[in-house]
């Protein structure tokens, strides 16, 4: 395991989270509590010295490449690429206004650092396989990172995706679900059972890693373990709440798609601290 | 196909043939040419490629969502990708990821459509495309291709190859007559004119080329003389060319698709827009076909030579309406 300054990382967490907030309830739309979930992954990935990425360098051949399948939680992505230093850190604040490079969802064209134009769930995994392909004709050692949501996981695209990545053996791609339980309309149980989701990634040839996804010591952990496995992709499951970190949101999954209004924003930011 | 035979045009391959003959050639010339499966490349003729370079052939299975997004995923690492299957399955069954993962991010990926038509025959409607020009025209910046023979099919897989941008180009199954005996000029966006005249215009893409030749040779008996245009590029369509055809005062437009999305609506577009006339249409109309032989299926569903001279006469009666 790298060293790394744990405090420092959760620090950059709770900042993440607090763009994410600020930033959503600025637009008056998005998607903040599946943003939330995904926190402690981005920060792992863009901070904790997991990607190998180049901020002043987006297009740079070599880099590590992350891919957000689930487009939706684009807000984390966007409050990460800022503070890595892609773009302004101002630009978060016009969050889905007309000419602005942060959409709704990812625009691979509009922004740096956006690895793949995505929104349309269930085709993040097989953009990465690409990535993932490519590397292996060029010669090149660079590794690819795809996040899905656990509803996304309903799609049949991402399955065939998982078996032809087990299949050519690219050991370079790492999938990491973003198991927060709740989809749109209810419970990934209630509306479709998508359990047992690590089995069914090991069926498919995966090699399966499951954690508590805001556990920034396992998420660490987790990557470190992918990237021994060379011969087989990997799959983390992150066990996460989605709204995390604010109380509101982790109550009521009816909130997935809507911003917090002003009020309920400032009391989220003083939660987060 | 018999379609020509009778002014002498000879049997030529299938347009799927000279596409996975062309594109053996284009992975000679260009290493980041990479092809993509969907397990069907004994039929797309990419088998040609799998052998001569089996480390940039990936057979994905019978998946072409996913065959899709690898291929934005490879063409985003600078690849090339030819992806190729049925032009039904290719456009029907993967059309959001050709949406999300191709079209919107403007990436250079070549959608090649074989078995494109009701011409297959027998195997029937689940396997024939008839949708397939009308969803890749929905695409914003595709170009679509619909070559009418194998030296049409060559020129225009390597003009899609070294042009910027997604492609569509849709093959057929049959062998098909050589419209272009002595060769051609092609260029992605211009149509071809294959014969002057001053009464009609007959303007056809695919098989219906051969049989818009038969149809000027038929109406040149009766006295009429029909300009032919093979328009294989669908989009971006040649305005000019259409305009020039709209000075015979009447154009016929001809394919082997619905009426709907198709060659017919592009030009009525241009000509509605810049050079109004009266329009006939020859095409599959608005349904699906059955199983049986490519001939019979032609013959049934309207597709020949004598619906096109029926058409003609048709728009050249109403030239006195405008």
């Amino acid at each position: 395991m790298k060293e790394i300054n744990l405090e420092e990382l959760q620090t950059k967490a709770r900042i993440l989270r607090r763009h994410i907030i600020t930033m959503t309830t600025k637009a008056g739309s998005g998607h903040p509590s599946s943003a939330l979930s995904m926190v402690e992954i981005v920060t792992a990935l863009y901070f904790g010295g997991v990607l190998r990425h180049d901020p002043s360098n987006p297009t740079w051949p070599d880099r590590d490449r992350f891919i957000l399948s689930k487009g939706h939680g684009c807000p984390a992505l966007y409050a990460a690429l800022a503070e890595a230093g892609y773009f302004p850190i101002e630009w978060l604040s016009r969050l889905r206004q007309l000419g602005s490079p942060l959409e709704g969802h990812p625009n691979m064209r509009a922004l740096p650092g956006v690895e793949a134009s995505t929104g349309s769930l269930g085709q993040g995994l097989s953009i990465a396989l690409g990535h993932a392909l490519a590397a292996r004709l060029d010669g090149k050692g660079y590794r690819v990172y795809a996040l899905l949501g656990d509803g996304e996981c309903d799609q049949g695209q991402v399955w065939e995706a998982a078996m032809a990545a087990a299949h050519f053996q690219v050991g370079n791609l790492t999938a990491i679900v973003d198991h927060n339980k709740y989809q749109q309309t209810g419970s990934v149980e209630t509306v479709m059972d998508v359990r047992p989701l690590i089995e069914k990634w090991r069926a498919f040839h995966w090699h399966g890693i499951e954690i508590d996804g805001h556990d920034l010591r396992e998420v660490l952990k987790a990557f470190d373990e992918a990237n021994t496995i060379n011969d087989q992709p990997s799959v983390i499951v992150a066990h996460t709440v989605k709204g995390k970190g604010v109380t509101p949101l982790e109550k009521d999954y009816t909130w997935h798609g809507k911003a917090l209004p002003p009020d309920l924003a400032e009391a989220a930011l003083k939660e987060i601290g | 196909m018999n379609i020509g035979r009778r002014i002498g045009l000879t049997l030529g391959k299938a347009t799927r043939d000279a596409f996975g003959e062309a594109l053996v050639e284009l992975g000679k010339e260009n290493p980041n040419i990479v092809v993509l499966d969907g397990d069907l490349n004994n039929s797309t003729k990419t088998d040609l490629f799998a052998k001569a370079f089996p480390e940039r052939f990936f057979n994905v299975g019978i998946a072409e969502s996913n065959l899709v997004g690898v291929a934005g995923g490879l063409a985003s690492c600078g690849k090339v990708p030819f992806i190729a299957s049925f032009a039904c399955f290719m456009m029907c069954n993967a059309f959001d990821q050709l949406r999300m993962s191709v079209a919107f991010p403007g990436l250079n990926v070549k959608v090649v459509g074989s078995h494109g038509g009701i011409s297959i025959g027998e195997d029937g409607p689940s396997q024939m495309s008839v949708e397939d020009v009308a969803l890749a025209c929905a695409l914003p910046g595709f170009a679509v291709l619909v070559p009418a023979d194998q030296e049409a099919a060559a020129a225009l897989v390597k003009a899609a190859a070294v042009h910027r941008g997604p492609v569509y180009i849709r093959v057929g199954r049959p062998k098909v007559p050589i419209v272009y005996q002595n060769g051609g000029e092609f260029t992605l966006g211009r149509a071809n004119c294959l014969r002057e005249g001053r009464d009609v215009a007959l303007i056809a893409n695919g098989l219906m080329v051969a049989a818009a030749l038969e149809a000027s040779h038929l109406l040149h008996q009766e006295g009429i003389e029909a300009l032919v245009l093979d328009m294989h590029t669908v989009k971006p369509l040649d305005e000019e060319a259409v305009v020039r055809a709209a000075q015979t005062g009447a154009i016929v437009t001809a394919e082997e698709h619905l009426i709907w999305g198709g060659l017919g609506s592009a030009v009525a577009r241009a000509v509605a827009s810049r050079c109004p006339v009266p329009m006939e249409f020859v095409s599959l109309g608005d349904t699906y076909a059955e199983s049986g032989k490519p001939e019979e299926l032609f013959e049934k569903y309207g597709l020949t030579a004598e619906a096109i001279v029926r058409a003609a006469k048709h728009a050249i009666a109403r030239k006195k309406d405008v």
